[in-house]
């Protein structure tokens, strides 16, 4: 089971990841998408191309991220089981206002870098200096991103239809991978929990939901978006 | 090292004061998702080490000074709890703390793939709730298996183990009396898939061949090690 290698000069044991049915000729089969953890060996790359979670290191496949393996035509790449929002211009996105200043209010997407809002695509005509007047620290707004640099710093802006600053109902968040799961083939799954829930729900492409309606509603959404999170969570769980 | 050289730590059948062989390792148990608010999480314990490592981010980085405009920042927070150890620990960081964190980090900073979130922040808090020997390998294992849990991409885990030598005998793994009456210690931070040696310290004196020989029991453990955390991130699926 363990193989030798060598190491600059000192014999190195090396765990021999191609044991098992894992990779003896190219990645395994889809059908079962398989666990895989960050630095997995997936196969021998030739005649397969390096998709999300993937990379190709000496001619062999090998996973960054842990989550399932899947092989779509000859595309191999991994469904991580956790992810983080990548904003991409023209999503619709749920922010929280986390700063202003004179012109500008700095607004929190759920990505790793803060967008912004200038004043010039805010909601209302602002005045130089009164930004606060219109949105404080702490309130959370529908917004749209409207360009993302190189530097992944991105601007967000609330001109145009349904863009608003969210003064009712609640918010929740599940994982952005996990929205395809929730809005469901054709969007049936979310259409019906509209129905049983009575209530207007949002989903904004950062993972974070506006859910509007009575109390009990918005209980039974968030119930179900807690179970959507746990069963995704459980390594075997949906697939 | 301690140095009390008279301290008899290993037996004549070769075995050690817990009844360890000299290339045994501690029990180890590994959990993840143990911090619901956290975006990865860990609890592992080793021997009567407990460690318990949180995962927070990508995230942007605060203060902007140390914003990198190529690469992510890692941030490392190792602390010891004070009532992790017999004699109570003064909270807060102190020199040990900082030097853990920082090694723990650059350990890290080899796998990571920082590249793909310029600007932005790791964070990582090692919290050691119950200290033994060995507690910068466990906060470090413990913070791969973390992060592996929070879907950051990384090329590799990371596992460390610590061999050393007592009485003359090189053995993997020391505890407690074996670290403080010993006469060296080796900590090793080792990818186990492709064999590359990411940390490497050493305390107290080796021969090339007690270097060799601890070096094999580290490389061993850490192949046992690494099977034990791609059976927690797999959640015994495969």
């Amino acid at each position: 089971m363990v193989a030798s290698t060598v190491m600059k000069g000192w014999p190195v044991a090396r765990l021999d990841t191609m044991s098992r049915e894992s990779s003896a000729d190219g990645p395994r089969d889809s059908r079962r998408a398989l666990v895989v953890v960050p630095g997995e060996d997936l196969g021998v790359s030739e005649g397969y191309e390096a998709g999300h979670g993937v990379l190709v290191v000496d001619g062999r496949l090998k996973s960054t991220k842990q989550g399932r393996m899947n092989t779509k035509g000859s595309t191999v790449s991994v469904e991580p089981l956790h992810t983080t929002y990548m904003p991409r211009p023209g999503d619709l996105v749920i922010g929280h206002i986390e700063g202003c200043t004179n012109n500008i209010w700095f607004v929190d997407i759920g990505a790793p870098f803060n967008s912004i809002l200038p004043m010039s695509l805010g909601p209302a005509k602002v005045e130089f200096g009164g930004t606060r007047k219109i949105l404080d620290i702490g309130d959370s707004i529908l917004c749209r991103v409207q360009e993302v640099e190189e530097t992944h710093q991105s601007v967000v802006t609330m001109k145009g239809l349904g863009l608003r600053k969210i003064k009712s109902g609640a918010l929740d968040d599940v994982d952005p991978h996990l929205l395809g799961r929730l809005i469901g083939k054709g969007g049936n799954f979310l259409r019906d929990l509209k129905l049983e829930s009575e209530c207007r729900i949002v989903v904004a492409e950062n993972g974070r939901l506006w859910i509007d309606g009575d109390l009990d509603g918005i209980f039974k959404v968030r119930n179900c978006l807690k179970e959507i999170s746990l069963e995704a969570r459980q390594v075997g769980g949906v697939n | 090292m301690g140095g009390y050289g008279d301290v008899q730590m290993i037996d004549e059948n070769g075995l050690r004061m817990d009844g360890r062989k000299p290339g045994d390792v501690r029990p180890i148990t590994i959990e993840t998702g143990v911090v619901p608010v956290a975006d990865g999480s860990c609890r592992m314990t080793w021997g009567t080490n407990e460690a318990i490592v949180a995962v927070y981010g990508p995230m942007e980085a605060h203060p902007r000074k140390i914003q990198r405009q190529d690469r992510a920042v890692l941030d490392v927070t190792y602390n010891m709890a004070p009532f992790s150890t017999t004699d109570r620990i003064r909270p807060g960081f102190n020199r040990r703390s900082r030097e853990i964190s920082k090694v723990t980090a650059d350990a890290l900073e080899s796998v990571v793939l920082l590249e793909l979130y310029p600007r932005s922040k790791i964070r990582i808090s090692i919290e050691i709730t119950s200290a033994e020997a060995g507690t910068r390998c466990v906060g470090l294992t413990a913070a791969s298996v973390a992060l592996a849990d929070a879907g950051i991409p990384m090329t590799d885990l990371v596992v460390s183990v610590a061999s050393g030598k007592i009485n003359d005998v090189v053995v993997c793994d020391l505890n407690k009396e074996e670290d403080n009456y010993g006469e060296a210690d080796l900590p090793m931070g080792v990818l186990p898939n492709s064999g590359e040696l990411v940390f490497l310290q050493m305390d107290g004196d080796l021969s090339p061949d007690e270097f060799k020989q601890a070096w094999d029991y580290n490389i061993d453990a850490a192949m046992e090690v690494h099977k034990l955390m791609v059976d927690a991130l797999k959640g015994g699926e495969n």
